[in-house]
């Protein structure tokens, strides 16, 4: 209140004075400086005050941390020695590393596979399980449960279903349509086609609910008119079905896609990288690289760049839907 | 010709009429098998658990010899402190959560102020900063908090706190709040009601439903996170049931059996979670979640 005061009495003195000139200035800055003052004591304290946990948490756990990172990746980072700053070093290493240019090549097969395997299977779930009926309703909540079941737990199952020998849970279901025995997890030539159908299996019902969602909101009469018209199942769902589900999966595809970039429980559990190297992906090998070889400078400069590729894309996304949305 | 309605339930025109039983029988074999193929592993989880001495090489959905023995030699390793970790983590982080995502809510959703633009904005990038982008610098920062300096490894308090803001939540309850009518706001301040009463007594009661949902996806988030749990962890003995069941796994000592039964623990909570708010779950898929 003191600090207030004088200039409050200054702003009446200017319009006592300055009655000739700016007379009716002072008379519109009145009730400007009124708002003002409220707004400071009530209208944005209040506010603040709520978000105040929040802002906090976010603070200390979020935007610390990212500044840290930064600021870590431009050093080598030694523990009790002193940290020396090499400027871009750390990236143009990692960069140039062949391990990380492996893991991200897998990556990029592994968020794309996965996310377009789910998108499928959870495009034929939901044209199955849509309707009304109460045993659709009891199949679709079972067919939802692996979303709901924790990755590490989903982990250890198919790890034992992927069991290599030829006695293995997943070799003997596959042995009676004639095929098998595969190695899955355990060859370094299945092992990432392994971890996706896994990633698959778990996120395609989530995609199922999405789509049915998007199944709902299409109007009946348009499938009344294509049959009608005498258009096939297949050319309905064609023409008719796919044409309005096209929003939704695009965004989907491209907002599941760029989260797949930050893939890391599914392959720490399931394979932890191996064998030698065959499902390292972007975080795993980040993972290794600042808890194992404690290299937490290096370590910084990759997790900065996985944030870079996403925040540019998932930019890129927004501005891309915004502009549709605007047209 | 009559087209009738009801044929059109479905985008593939499944038919409900009785008589049509070729194709309500391709209907129902197609369910069966997507039910099997996505239940029956958590199925076998559960045999497995039950079963005495289960050999990887011979699961099945029905266990041989059904006893209790694995979750003994569970109990031996130390299952239910894991179990415990998991536990009060999920239930100190949601309950914080919830709280937190109702406080900024309520500033978003019911004020005008000055910085609220910038505040949605903040509230936006922490969604891009997931723990895996940030783990290194986390891990040090969790081992020594700026101003206080006090470090979190090693205690439960270090998972609980960084999850107890989640833009997610915040947003999908503040969507909900935009929605209740201003009147009964101004009617509640006619009668003489401050900003706490305002908010325990006429905002919070109407948002159950989100709250619902924010809780039901809030615990999901929370039982599901490894990395942070891993990274705060100063010894085995601070994991979480979930990274443990790693460290189980990996002991020569510990067979298929009590791996499972640990995996059969992690699961039932969020089974139990799931089944209990299912309508929320289904509902903040399909509302909120093509936010994220």
């Amino acid at each position: 209140m003191t600090a207030v005061h004088p200039a409050e009495k200054n702003h009446w003195d200017t319009q006592d004075v300055g009655s000739t000139a700016s007379g009716g200035g002072a008379v519109e800055t009145h009730p400007v400086r009124r708002r003002r003052r409220r707004r400071l004591t009530g209208a944005t304290f209040i506010p603040w005050l709520f978000l105040f946990p929040a802002a906090l948490i976010f603070l200390v756990f979020k935007f610390i941390p990212m500044a840290e990172g930064i600021r870590l990746s431009l050093f080598e980072v030694r523990p009790f020695l002193g940290d020396i700053f090499v400027g871009f070093k750390n990236y143009a290493t990692i960069l140039q590393d062949e391990k990380f240019l492996t893991a991200s090549w897998h990556t990029l097969v592994l968020a794309g596979g996965q996310t377009l395997g789910a998108m499928l299977i959870g495009f034929f779930l939901a044209l199955l399980l849509e309707g009304h009926a109460k045993s659709l309703w009891f199949v679709r909540s079972a067919v939802f449960l692996p979303v709901v079941a924790a990755t590490a737990v989903i982990g250890e199952i198919w790890r034992l279903f992927f069991y290599p020998a030829p006695e293995g849970f997943l070799n003997e279901v596959i042995s009676w349509v004639g095929l098998g025995p595969w190695e899955y997890i355990h060859n370094t030539d299945t092992s990432l086609v392994s971890v996706m159908f896994v990633g698959i299996w778990k996120h395609a019902p989530y995609d199922m609910v999405l789509i049915l969602a998007g199944l709902a909101g299409i109007d009946r009469q348009q499938y009344e008119a294509a049959a009608i018209d005498g258009a096939s199942t297949l050319q309905r769902i064609w023409n008719v079905t796919l044409p309005a589900l096209r929003p939704v999966i695009t965004i989907l595809l491209t907002l599941a896609a760029i989260r797949g970039l930050r893939v890391f429980t599914e392959v720490y559990v399931l394979t932890g990288g191996g064998p030698a190297g065959s499902t390292d992906v972007w975080m795993t090998r980040v993972y290794t690289t600042a808890f194992e070889q404690s290299e937490a400078g290096l370590a910084s400069a990759g997790s900065v760049l996985l944030f870079l590729v996403t925040l540019v894309l998932t930019v890129s996304v927004q501005w891309y839907r915004r502009r549709k949305e605007a047209r | 010709m009559s087209v009738n309605s009801s044929r059109f339930d479905s985008a593939i025109g499944w038919s409900t009429r009785p008589d049509a039983w070729v194709g309500r029988g391709i209907r129902v074999l197609l369910s069966a098998l997507a039910v099997i193929l996505f239940c029956g592993p958590l199925l076998v989880i559960f045999s497995g658990a039950f079963d005495h001495n289960p050999d990887p090489t011979q699961l099945s959905v029905f266990p041989d010899n059904p006893s209790l023995i694995n979750f003994k030699v569970a109990g031996e390793n130390k299952i239910w402190d894991y179990l415990a970790n998991s536990l009060i983590i999920a239930g100190g982080a949601l309950l914080l959560q919830l709280a937190v995502s109702v406080f900024a809510a309520y500033a978003l959703a019911r004020k005008k102020f000055r910085g609220q633009a910038i505040a949605l904005l903040v509230i936006l990038a922490t969604m891009m900063l997931p723990e895996e982008v940030i783990a290194i610098p986390l891990s040090l920062v969790i081992g020594d908090l700026p101003l206080v300096h006090v470090s979190l490894k090693g205690t439960l308090l270090g998972v609980i706190l960084p999850l107890g803001a989640w833009g997610f939540s915040i947003f999908v309850m503040t969507e909900f709040m935009k929605e209740i009518p201003a009147e009964l706001e101004e009617a509640a301040k006619v009668d003489g009601a401050g900003e706490l009463r305002l908010f325990a007594q006429i905002i919070l009661p109407l948002c159950k439903p989100a709250l619902g949902v924010i809780a039901v996806f809030g615990f999901n988030m929370i039982w599901e996170q490894y990395l942070l749990p891993l990274i705060v962890a100063a010894d085995p003995s601070d994991y979480t049931l979930t990274v443990a069941l790693l460290a189980l796994r990996s002991d020569d000592m510990v067979g298929t059996g009590i791996v499972l039964a640990g995996a059969l623990l992690a699961l039932v909570p969020s089974l139990i979670v799931y089944l209990s708010l299912q309508k929320s779950f289904l509902r903040g898929i399909t509302t909120g979640a093509i936010k994220g």
